[in-house]
């Protein structure tokens, strides 16, 4: 099996395609840091100062880094599915258009394992973009506007000392990355479904769509199929910076966002050992 | 050990309404070089594919070197070697890491064997640029390369010269006539160019709209059923007027300057003999049976 997953990576790490996720980000991340430091700080003071400045007196260099980290990933969160799909719904499917299955399936080897390695390296793929926009973020953002205590205005107003923050982003991290894990996983399972690698970027991002407009609808109806949509639990990151931290409600949380992975790879793996390769 | 290295068993495949490949039964032996003709879309890539568990059969089994193919494809499968239609690479990869990538999923293969390989098809001064620099010509080559890695005893080539050009179309029946003769590989080969398999094939099988019209050695079914000669003779006027006298001389017909005959089985050395008693003098007698007509006749008659 490793070596496999070895032939995925050397696969997957020399493709051109592998890179877009890391140069758009790389680029764009940079550039709004640059807007933020150069006047877009003030838009945010003036908004945070109207809000908070008849209850409290703020103190302190409160927009800082550790602010606009989190900011950055409340607001990227959603983006990334994109450059995920490219690289996840190209894994089976590429092969597929490429005929390279007609080599690869005839050795004896099983098709679960290779369409293990696969998964494996398209995990490996996920937790590497999730971590590089975050270190990008969070390192670009402290070098830029500086450290300091944290604060958080969500359920109330919540100070996380500046001691405890590195912490609690890297739970942030892995929990941000286990959610962006299941937008991997299903476009991994359109992908074995198909031969072409742009039906699996469009499905997984109408079925990413369809689900945030579903839950945020206040309709009954939309309201009673919200725990069956994996998008429910993509803020499960954002449980960490309460107080207290609500570990039960974020275990539920893990337990199902991993259910949501195991069933789509349970059912590209049953699919695609069944499959006919025509092409 | 079995003489027979594949066997289809009613292999069978049906998409919906439509009888791709209608309960086939097909046997390879050791060392055969055979070939499995028909035309597009008679059904030859579709029984290719369930050869090597591409496709799953709708019914039937497939058995190599023993092994059924649907209780054990992995030992059935970890002695062939096989390039299924138009040879596929990763295009953005180099020769050398496609076939350790690809080459090495049974177990690992060493730089050293790989670059052999190379040599062998004449491509390892390439071996660092990528295949998308490649030819159609030097892809079929490295498909050959990628299957010989792992020494398999049994090769299965779909189409393996379509796209090349003569000097291509050469050199790679060239390399299939060497694996079978130096490596003792058996070969199992498909093709829509009677010639190619004429001159590669010792057995063959024609298959036609999914079935098997026929299975057998290429010089049996080349002298199987009437003959076909043209005759050069000293008077070919007066010995059309005798030939078609004779019982046995199914169409005679002019032809340029000989004279075209259709024959039955045991007909050649009686013809010979009757036009010499006639006092004709014989100064050819060119066989004009070719697995060509030979096919062309068979799918014909079952149309």
């Amino acid at each position: 099996m490793l070596r496999l997953i070895r032939f995925e990576l050397i696969k997957t790490f020399t493709r051109w395609r592998t890179y877009i996720g890391f140069l758009a980000f790389g680029m764009i991340v940079p550039l709004v840091v640059a807007g933020l430091k150069l006047g877009g700080k003030y838009s945010f003071e003036r908004h945070l100062l109207s809000v908070l400045q008849n209850d409290f007196v703020i103190g302190g260099n409160v927009l800082n880094g550790w602010f606009f980290g989190l900011f950055f990933m409340g607001a990227l969160w959603v983006h990334i599915p994109i450059v995920l799909t490219i690289v996840a719904g190209d894994k089976i499917a590429g092969e597929g258009n490429a005929g390279t299955f007609r080599f690869l399936l005839t050795h004896a080897v099983s098709r679960t394992r290779i369409i293990t390695a696969k998964f494996i390296v398209t995990l490996i793929y996920t937790a590497l973009i999730v971590l590089f926009i975050g270190g990008l973020t969070l390192g670009l953002s402290l070098w830029a506007f500086g450290s300091g205590d944290l604060l958080i205005i969500r359920k109330g107003i919540l100070v996380i000392p500046e001691a405890r923050l590195p912490e609690h982003f890297l739970m942030a991290y892995a929990l941000a990355t286990l959610a962006m894990f299941v937008v991997s996983s299903l476009s991994f399972l359109f992908s074995a479904l198909t031969d072409n690698s742009i039906g699996p970027i469009i499905a997984t991002m109408a079925v990413i769509i369809v689900s945030i407009i579903i839950i945020s609808l206040p309709f009954e109806l939309f309201q009673a199929i919200r725990p069956y949509l994996f998008v429910n639990y993509f803020d499960v990151w954002q449980k960490v910076f309460d107080d207290p931290i609500p570990w039960g409600v974020i275990r539920s949380q893990v337990i199902i966002l991993a259910g949501f992975i195991l069933a789509f790879f349970l059912a590209a793996v049953i699919y695609f050992s069944r499959k006919d390769i025509l092409s | 050990m079995s003489d027979i290295v594949l066997r289809t068993i009613e292999l069978t495949k049906r998409y919906k309404n439509r009888l791709a490949v209608d309960h086939l039964n097909l046997e390879v032996r050791r060392g055969d070089v055979f070939g499995f003709l028909g035309p597009n879309g008679a059904g030859k890539s579709t029984t290719i594919r369930m050869i090597l568990h591409l496709i799953f059969p709708s019914e039937g089994d497939v058995e190599m070197f023993g092994v059924s193919l649907r209780k054990a494809r992995h030992s059935a499968l970890a002695k062939v070697g096989a390039v299924v239609e138009k040879p596929a690479f990763y295009n953005h990869l180099s020769a050398l890491r496609n076939l350790e990538v690809l080459g090495g999923l049974q177990g690992p293969v060493s730089r050293r064997r790989i670059m052999a390989q190379l040599e062998q098809v004449g491509l390892a001064d390439r071996a660092d640029d990528p295949v998308k620099t490649y030819s159609h010509g030097m892809n079929q080559r490295l498909g050959l390369a990628l299957i010989l890695l792992n020494e398999p005893e049994l090769v299965i080539l779909d189409e393996p010269t379509t796209g090349l050009d003569p000097q291509g179309m050469k050199e790679v029946r060239e390399l299939i006539q060497g694996l079978a003769r130096e490596r003792g590989v058996t070969i199992f080969l498909s093709s829509h160019l009677l010639y190619e398999v004429e001159l590669i094939a010792t057995r063959m099988a024609i298959i036609h709209q999914g079935r098997l019209r026929v299975e057998g050695s290429v010089r049996d079914l080349l002298t199987k059923g009437q003959s076909s000669v043209l005759l050069k003779t000293d008077r070919p006027e007066e010995a059309l007027q005798f030939l078609k006298a004779i019982p046995s001389c199914r169409s005679v017909t002019i032809q340029g300057d000989g004279i075209h005959v259709e024959l039955g089985p045991e007909g050649i050395p009686e013809l010979t003999r009757q036009l010499v008693d006639a006092g004709f003098k014989v100064n050819g007698l060119i066989p004009q049976r070719t697995l060509e007509t030979y096919f062309l006749n068979l799918i014909e008659g079952h149309q």
